[in-house]
């Protein structure tokens, strides 16, 4: 038997006390000057007071469990260094998709902390805003978690030093870093809409839980501890994004079409954003544990499914164009990794062609799509390598004005055709890669025509340069050591090296 | 599939007594393994008893404890001193 639990108030009680019990009206000041921010948008909130975290969290015991799961993750990075973890791995192919990893999803946990900060500051009502603060803190400790860790593969590996520096320029991670820039320009409501809701609920299961897992299945022992130790923050995320999306529905009925609108956009760019993880999770673990593909249909098709179905009773309906994405989820990885197999050139890690093993796995996988329209491309890719003919595409792509990835993607209902669209503004012709991201920019021109897009940049020379070797070199890519091919590459004969080693060591 | 909720759990020495307690309090849940997780599955409705996870662990389980073993869940949420509780329309 157990003792009885006792405690001197209930939960329920204590988180009353320590969010509604630190809040005050203001007296000498408006309330509207004190919150300049949560009205613009149009959201109507009646009763501020409404709002509950389910988790009913308080900042004390934030800080008891967010001291104890620190002490977990230090002591096991600690082990990982000292142990020389890295040559656990699986192969150090694997360590690509921690560079893409680093220089993509790491700077936005940092973007992430920034506004969640701005939030925790400037919502009127106390519940939000000390869940906000809770999650700035957190998005903090990922930040800092992430590079504590990859820090030591940094000592073995190439194209991990300049990462914040590639963020802000490198073509590719302008992808993930205007999808932030683009939330974080916003009202707050659209930001929680955006990052809370659609990125954190819906979306962001498919980056951690698979890749995740994938780590653990690969051998790095010490992504995966960062990874379930950020995740663990992450369901108190899940929850913030579903109660603010209840909490405006609830609170005004002119708040369904804005809320509807917000939801439809940023599914959309975060399908988008998260195609570079479709990617990795096909192509860059040597150890695979599930597709991109079964990956979506448990977590948007089958999770968001129960999740619009109950948020249906408010009016909200399933995000536009989620069955063009669903569709997508067939050929996005594949048409990703070709993109940067021809631009290997100008990439922050290695790329390589598909083995037959793997080929093999991408046939099971994906039995509507892989052997029909993207083997034969890989393929022919490997007889040209061979004859010493290794395609490049020396051409700068057209970029898609909203989400910023090369136009390479196809119709729906057409993989063999590639979808354009357009929208004049104020004289100016726009391209987009999709339907979907044409109808972002339709609805919000003045804020898109001002997209920072890294071509259009290279060719305004604002970017080093004429040549490539000039925009590497502003992009601080060591040419050569941070780009190209896995074959050939110095993490690979370091690789090598430890392996004849360990071979010899064996006898 | 309407109406499934869901928790994931790392699959670790601390939340093997959560993962058996829930298995045990809610007999319609599955449990998908994964390297280093467990989803766990359940239609409409799931609940972790600290009286469960208590007794399995021979200490008073609070259940603000799940912090440190949750890796993501599916539905709404509601938690006390007693349980947590997943379910939608709530």
């Amino acid at each position: 038997m157990t003792p009885p639990r006792k405690k001197k108030m209930n939960l329920k009680q204590r988180y009353a006390l320590m969010t509604r019990g630190l809040d005050w009206e203001t007296s000498y000041q408006k309330m509207d000057d004190v919150f300049p921010y949560d009205t613009f948008e149009g959201i109507k909130i009646t009763d501020w007071s409404k709002w509950e975290d389910p988790f009913r969290l308080t900042m004390d015991a934030y800080w008891k469990y967010q001291g104890e799961k620190e002490r977990k993750l230090y002591a096991v990075l600690d082990s990982f260094a000292q142990n020389n973890g890295q040559l656990g791995i699986s192969d150090a192919r694997y360590v690509n998709a921690i560079k893409l990893f680093l220089t993509g999803v790491t700077p936005l946990e940092y973007q992430a902390h920034r506004h969640f900060a701005h939030l925790g500051r400037h919502i009127r009502g106390v519940g939000p805003r000390v869940a906000a603060q809770m999650q700035s803190l957190d998005e903090l400790r990922h930040a800092q978690t992430q590079i504590h860790t990859i820090s030591h593969y940094n000592k073995y590996f190439d194209g991990f030093a300049e990462f914040p520096h590639m963020h802000d320029r490198v073509w590719y991670l302008s992808v993930p870093k205007s999808f932030f820039d683009d939330a974080c320009s916003a009202g707050p409501f659209e930001f929680f809409t955006a990052i809370s809701f659609a990125f954190e609920y819906v979306l962001t299961n498919l980056l951690f839980v698979p890749f995740m897992s994938g780590a653990a299945y690969n051998g790095d022992l010490a992504t995966v501890t960062f990874g379930f130790s950020a995740q663990s923050d992450e369901a108190r995320h899940m929850t913030l994004g579903i109660e603010v999306i209840k909490f405006m529905l609830e609170q005004h009925p002119d708040n369904l079409p804005i809320v509807q609108k917000w939801v439809d956009k940023w599914f959309w760019r975060g399908h988008k954003v998260l195609g570079l993880v479709a990617m990795m999770m096909d192509y860059m673990l040597p150890k695979r544990i599930m597709s991109w593909k079964e990956a979506w249909e448990i977590y948007f098709t089958q999770a968001g499914g129960a999740l619009f179905e109950d948020l249906s009773r408010y009016g909200l309906r399933v995000p536009k164009y989620a069955d063009i994405a669903t569709e997508e989820a067939e050929h996005i990885s594949h048409q990703n990794w070709a993109i940067f197999y021809q631009y290997t050139q100008a990439a922050g890690f290695h790329t390589w062609l598909p083995n037959d093993e793997e080929m093999g796995w991408l046939s099971e996988k994906y039995p509507n799509t892989f052997d029909k329209y993207y083997r034969p491309r890989f393929e022919m890719w490997r007889e040209m390598e061979a004859k010493g003919e290794r395609f490049y595409n020396n051409a700068l792509p057209q970029l898609c004005q909203t989400c910023q990835i090369p136009m390479g993607y196809t119709e729906p209902g057409d993989p063999t055709k590639i979808g354009f669209r357009d929208s004049v503004y104020k004289g100016e012709r726009y391209h987009f890669c999709s339907d979907g991201c044409k109808d972002i920019f339709d609805d919000e021109p003045e804020k898109f025509s001002q997209a920072w897009l890294p071509v259009h940049q290279i060719f305004q020379g604002n970017c080093g340069g004429a040549d490539l070797s000039d925009v590497l070199k502003w992009y601080h890519m060591d040419q050569g050591v941070d780009n190209m091919d896995y074959t050939g590459s110095p993490d690979q004969k370091q690789w090598d090296a430890w392996q004849a080693a360990r071979k010899k060591v064996a006898g | 599939m309407a109406g499934l909720v869901s928790i994931t759990l790392q699959n670790n020495d601390e939340a093997r007594p959560v993962i058996e307690s829930i298995l045990h309090d809610n007999p319609n849940a599955e449990a998908n393994y994964m390297p280093g997780a467990v989803k766990i599955d359940c239609p409409e409705r799931l609940v972790v008893k600290a009286e469960s996870v208590s007794e399995r662990i021979g200490r008073d389980w609070d259940p603000q404890e799940i912090h440190l073993t949750i890796v993501s869940m599916g539905g709404s949420l509601d938690e006390d001193d007693d349980e947590l509780v997943l379910s939608w329309g709530a």
